[in-house]
């Protein structure tokens, strides 16, 4: 031992202030990188222009820069799969933390769970190749890649994320809870609607909203899925393209830092707000519904 | 005391400065990046020129034209490959940098418009082409075809295959927003292949069994029609250079223009070659 115990105290935590300072600073210079590539594009168009405008044609010229079909995309398709996604992952999630058998529970969890780990473009593939011709002929449409299509192929995504968190705090419902209303003679659906679900709605919000989040920064699906008509959708069965999709697609080719480049930057920046402000009501929300009740907890 | 907690400081700044400089630089090496059009044409050709010369290594990479032609710019590649000419923006670009981009024609590429393979027109114009992409035509009866819709499937509009359809097709128009997109040649294939309504437009190396090529003008793309010029969707394919070549990547390129060797690896790849 060369050191006393006081310097190497004092060493350790410097070493952790370092490392945390590496990430939050890495995070805090990509952020900073996006505002500084972004910003130059309202010299050229006004914000009002950029978030109202209904023509994306980057390349032409003179070039139009509007993408609220765009942002109009993005929220229509996430909003689309969340109808489809909030009720499906929250009644698994109360199905498994309150119905269904210890066994079957300990068994359908991790597959849930490894549901979200498959990767989004093989889910993207599926979509294309399985679901596109199915919807295409069942619907007798003009083409499967559409809203309907990515909004489904993005549940599909955001279910596990909210089945998982939700069943976790549906399950930390303290038990005391469950048993007083039942004693006070509350059927067993009572009980879950009335005094389970309120009590773990801070968790279940928090599930949704994640869940959410990942459905509108997700790019490789909406990509593959979404069509790409970067018009405003008449029906759930029209083209769309949301703002990653448009991203992805055009970065690779945009010529660098010419005003393509920093007008899908810009776009960059309006989806970071999105998923910023989700997190923030998160956040927000997990806060304010802590669960107070049981003094056992 | 107060020194540690201000060389703690600079420590943290250095490492998140050292991390932010580390991924602007590249390793050196014979280093091949661009359109993905070009792609499979330099991993032929550079499979086959390491055959012949083990020792040198060359990085291929696909990120499309603009990203090439970007590396050159900055300096991070030694031969961008690119569907399309340097843009007069980027031109001034590599002046303020100084660099001077030396552009090589290595192969021809033809841009056909194709059809799912159930659909029965088989020749469309120009005009009717363009009337299609502009979202005139809505219905495959107007131009002869079964009464469906028009499902029209187009590129991103920065890539050098929507640049030629634009150039060459539409005159300067735009697209119609309805137009579906999507971002590769391979991609596109993919859905008119899925899609009895589709119309699409990809690169002759991409066209397959599942796709049925249409005639334009009357005239079938082909080499031949490519090469002298009648087939109205056609371009020139080019590798560039940070200035006039030297070493290993003038090898490279002489290689890739001879008849014998690179270019017959452009007819192999379903492309047009110079010669």
């Amino acid at each position: 031992m060369f050191l006393s115990r006081t310097s190497r105290e004092k060493i350790i935590r410097r070493l952790f202030f370092v490392i945390a300072f590496v990430s939050i600073g890495t995070l805090f210079l990509i952020f900073l990188f996006l505002v500084l590539e972004g910003l130059p594009i309202f010299k050229e168009v006004s914000v009002a222009q950029f978030i109202g405008g209904h023509y994306w044609y980057p390349t032409s010229d003179p070039p139009d820069f509007g993408i609220f079909p765009l942002i109009l995309a993005s929220l229509a398709v996430t909003v689309l799969s969340a109808a489809i996604s909030i009720p499906l992952g929250v009644m698994t999630a109360i199905y498994l933390a309150e119905i269904a058998s210890r066994r079957f529970r300990e068994i359908a969890k991790p597959v849930i769970e490894l549901l979200a780990s498959l990767p989004s473009v093989v889910i993207g593939f599926f979509g294309m190749v399985v679901v596109a011709p199915f919807l295409q002929e069942t619907f007798n449409l003009g083409t499967g890649l559409n809203l309907f299509n990515a909004a489904l192929m993005l549940a599909f995504m955001s279910v596990p994320t909210i089945c998982s968190i939700s069943e976790d705090a549906i399950y930390s419902v303290p038990k005391e809870l469950k048993e007083a209303s039942l004693a006070l003679g509350a059927t067993r659906l009572e009980t879950i609607v009335k005094v389970v679900l309120p009590a773990s709605i801070s968790g279940i919000s928090t599930a949704v909203i994640l869940g959410l989040s990942r459905a509108i920064g997700e790019t490789m699906v909406v990509l593959m899925v979404a069509g790409g008509a970067a018009m405003i959708p008449g029906s759930i069965f029209d083209p769309v393209r949301p703002l990653p999709a448009s991203i992805a697609a055009e970065m690779a080719e945009a010529p660098f830092r010419g005003s393509h480049y920093h007008a899908l930057f810009a776009t960059g920046i309006v989806l970071f707000l999105f998923t910023f402000c989700f997190n923030l009501i998160a956040d927000q929300i997990a806060h304010k519904y802590q669960q107070t009740g049981a003094a056992t907890l | 005391m107060k020194r540690s907690v201000r060389l703690t400081w600079l420590v943290s700044i250095f490492l998140t400065a050292s991390l932010a400089v580390a991924t602007l630089c590249s390793a050196a090496s014979l280093t091949i990046n661009g359109s993905t059009t070009v792609l499979p044409i330099a991993q032929k050709v550079a499979e086959a020129y390491n055959k012949e010369y083990p020792e040198l290594r060359i990085d291929l990479s696909g990120g499309g034209s603009g990203n090439g032609i970007k590396a050159i710019i900055d300096g991070t590649t030694d031969i961008a490959m690119a569907s399309r000419f340097i843009k007069d923006k980027e031109v001034q670009q590599a002046i303020e940098k100084g660099q001077y981009p030396v552009p090589f024609r290595v192969a021809y590429d033809c841009i056909i418009p194709v059809v799912h393979p159930g659909n029965k027109v088989q020749d469309l114009t120009l005009e009717q082409l363009k009337a299609i992409y502009k979202g005139e035509i809505k219905n495959w009866k107007e131009v002869g075809g079964p009464n469906r819709p028009v499902v029209v499937i187009s590129r991103d509009t920065s890539s050098g295959t929507y640049e030629v359809w634009e150039e060459k097709v539409m005159k300067k128009e735009r697209v119609f927003p309805g137009a579906l997109l999507q971002a590769s040649n391979g991609a596109v294939a993919q859905a008119v292949a899925k899609n009895p309504n589709a119309i699409g437009y990809i690169g002759i190396g991409y066209l397959n069994r599942e796709l049925k090529a249409l005639k334009v003008n009357g005239i079938v793309g082909s080499k031949a029609t490519t090469l002298d010029g009648s087939f109205p969707v056609s371009r020139p394919l080019f590798m560039f250079t940070r200035g006039w070549p030297k070493g290993d990547t003038v090898k490279f390129l002489n290689y890739m223009l001879d008849p014998g060797k690179g270019q017959k690896f452009v007819e192999e790849t379903g492309y047009v070659p110079l010669y």
